[in-house]
């Protein structure tokens, strides 16, 4: 058995003359979690899609428990869950009969696959639902039960395409609960997402990206560490003065139309320096974060 | 691009069948409403509406009563609106409203094997089609047998011309609204002027000639030996120009889904 769950090497998709994902090279080990992260249009999604063989790779090479994905693109799938972006539940069938169905597409006998729809269910929290149609079921219960759909050939890569987008923190920490189980469990994840907290939170690995291409890869610690320092004080409307101290003492910061954010490591007492003699009610002092690292790395422009 | 090349299409195919069978199965009351009374609204409309005008029609030397005459179209127009509404309509609301072929694509699935399997369904549903409507006019006493039996495979051969050709619409129509306009130029001219519900002799040659090139001339006209039980050499022909139709327009709906699909 490999030890490298995925192998990508100068992976390249263009659609026509635009380059979606430019040249990328990474790996993700047996039992960790990669994640993607990065603004509209980085490259995440057509990436992963490559992984599973959803989309035909333009260039490089990628290799998915060692085989390759161009011509052992079924054979991947077989031990791969993935749990795409958009809700695609049978709306025709029950929440059961969605697994059920799913689970006839991996060759599972229709007893094994209903016993092991029920245990999903179990795991997931939807057993009292697992008679009614899907189009009753709430966003969090919809997203849930794509996940566990995800699961039903009892996968060794787990693919997921923003897992928790537009869910109540609830049904996200339950999600993210689920998921930190399965990781304890050996399951390798590869997860592209939005949120910071669900990045830092699940993956020991991440990859920032942008413009198709990988901007930094690191721990979530080391990136924050590396790039953000430890403290973060951010001021509003900050004064001609603080401006200027920030200036003359070599502070990494960055300056916005009204706000100035300054970041400091561990020696550097900024909220002593700082915090004491610039700010009155417009300062907010706090630990760095991985959305500050974010920021920093792919600019605050809008993107599409 | 990659438009042609090897298409992988294996056994796995039958899932997706399976798929649609058993949503079909769940109202399969509501389902075979439509094949059961609509030939008997036709049958009463034409029998004692139109019939009562026309006394008889010659078809091959021999004069039949007019419902007679229409009944092998009813058949020929059931194989060919099953199958074809199932890939049009039917297909597109799974493939982009419900996003059913993305999801199976994350399974051990080609997109060749999805839309294999939506087609062999939509001839399917022209098989159970085509069934009902025999059992009823059956009844009526309206079909020699056991040549009508043939009908059974041959409306899965009509199916998979039907549903090939729906299948590439719906891989190339920008939205659902857009299905009107192959109905309204392709299929509806056919149900009219296909040798249904009138003989095509009295028409003028270029007509004829038109109506030749068209598939529900010769699905017709093969419904209509077999319900007389007037077999002859001529209907290979038939039935030749309908594998190839499928030839046609099979590896042309797997391109054209492939294009719209796969990116």
């Amino acid at each position: 058995m490999t030890e490298n769950v995925i192998e990508a090497k100068n992976l390249r998709k263009s659609f026509g003359s635009f380059v979606a994902v430019d040249d990328i090279n990474f790996t993700l080990r047996r039992g960790e979690c990669l994640g993607l992260l990065g603004p509209n249009g980085a490259g995440k999604t057509s990436t992963i899609r490559m992984v599973y063989g959803f989309s035909p790779m333009t260039g490089g090479s990628l290799d998915v428990f060692g085989i390759d994905v161009k011509t052992g693109w079924r054979a991947i799938r077989f031990s791969t869950g993935v749990c795409q972006q958009e809700n695609n539940l049978d709306p025709d069938l029950s929440v059961l009969g969605n697994l059920e169905l799913y689970a006839r597409y991996f060759d599972i006998p229709r007893k094994a696959a209903k016993d092991k729809a029920l245990k999903l269910l179990e795991f997931i929290g939807l057993g009292p639902r697992k008679h009614d149609k899907v189009t009753n079921l709430s966003g969090g219960m919809v997203r849930r039960l794509i996940l566990v759909r995800a699961l039903i050939n009892d996968p060794e890569l787990l693919i997921l395409d923003e897992p928790t987008t537009g869910l109540d923190p609830q049904s996200r920490h339950q999600i993210w609960e689920r998921l930190e189980k399965l990781r304890s469990e050996g399951l390798s994840i590869l997860a592209t997402t939005h949120n910071m907290d669900e990045a830092s939170r699940l993956c020991n690995d991440l990859i920032i990206m942008d413009r198709g291409r990988i901007v930094v890869r690191g721990n979530p610690s080391q990136l924050i560490r590396e790039h953000a320092g430890r403290y973060v004080l951010e001021a509003v409307d900050p004064s001609e003065e603080l401006q200027t101290f920030v200036r003359s003492h070599g502070y990494r910061h960055d300056s916005l139309d009204r706000r100035i954010i300054i970041y400091g490591g561990e020696k550097d007492r900024l909220f002593e320096q700082i915090g004491g003699r610039f700010c009155n009610e417009n300062c907010v002092q706090r630990m760095a974060t991985l959305e500050d690292v974010f920021l920093r790395l792919t600019g605050r422009d809008l993107r599409e | 691009m990659k438009l042609l090349g090897p298409f992988s299409i294996t056994w796995r195919f039958i899932r997706v069948w399976e798929r649609n069978l058993s949503v079909y199965k769940k109202i399969w009351i509501v389902n075979f409403m439509t094949p059961l009374l609509e030939p008997l609204f036709y049958l009463l409309a034409f029998s004692i509406g139109l019939g009562a005008l026309i006394e008889k029609v010659p078809f091959e030397g021999a004069d039949l009563s007019y419902v007679v005459y229409i009944t092998p179209a009813l058949l020929a127009v059931a194989i060919m609106y099953n199958a074809f509404f199932e890939n049009t309509y039917s297909s597109f609301v799974r493939m982009y409203y419900q996003k059913t072929f993305d999801a199976i694509m994350a399974t051990p699935l080609s997109l060749e094997e999805v839309i294999t399997g939506e087609i062999a369904w939509g001839a399917t549903k022209s098989v159970i089609a085509a069934a009902i409507v025999l059992g009823v006019v059956s009844a009526f006493g309206l079909v020699r047998y056991p040549h009508a039996l043939l009908i059974l495979p041959l409306a899965f051969l009509g199916g998979i011309a039907f549903g090939s050709i729906a299948m590439f619409f719906t891989g190339i129509v920008p939205s659902i609204d857009m299905f009107n306009l192959p109905v309204f130029l392709f299929v509806t001219p056919m149900f009219l002027f296909s040798g249904t519900f009138f003989p095509l002799d009295g028409l003028p040659q270029w007509a004829q000639t038109f109506a030749a090139t068209l598939p529900l001339t010769h699905l017709v006209d093969l419904t209509r030996h077999l319900c007389l039980g007037t077999l002859r050499a001529g209907m290979l022909w038939n039935v030749a120009y309908l594998l190839v139709f499928c030839l046609i327009f099979f590896p042309l709906a797997l391109v054209a889904m492939r294009r719209r699909l796969v990116q």
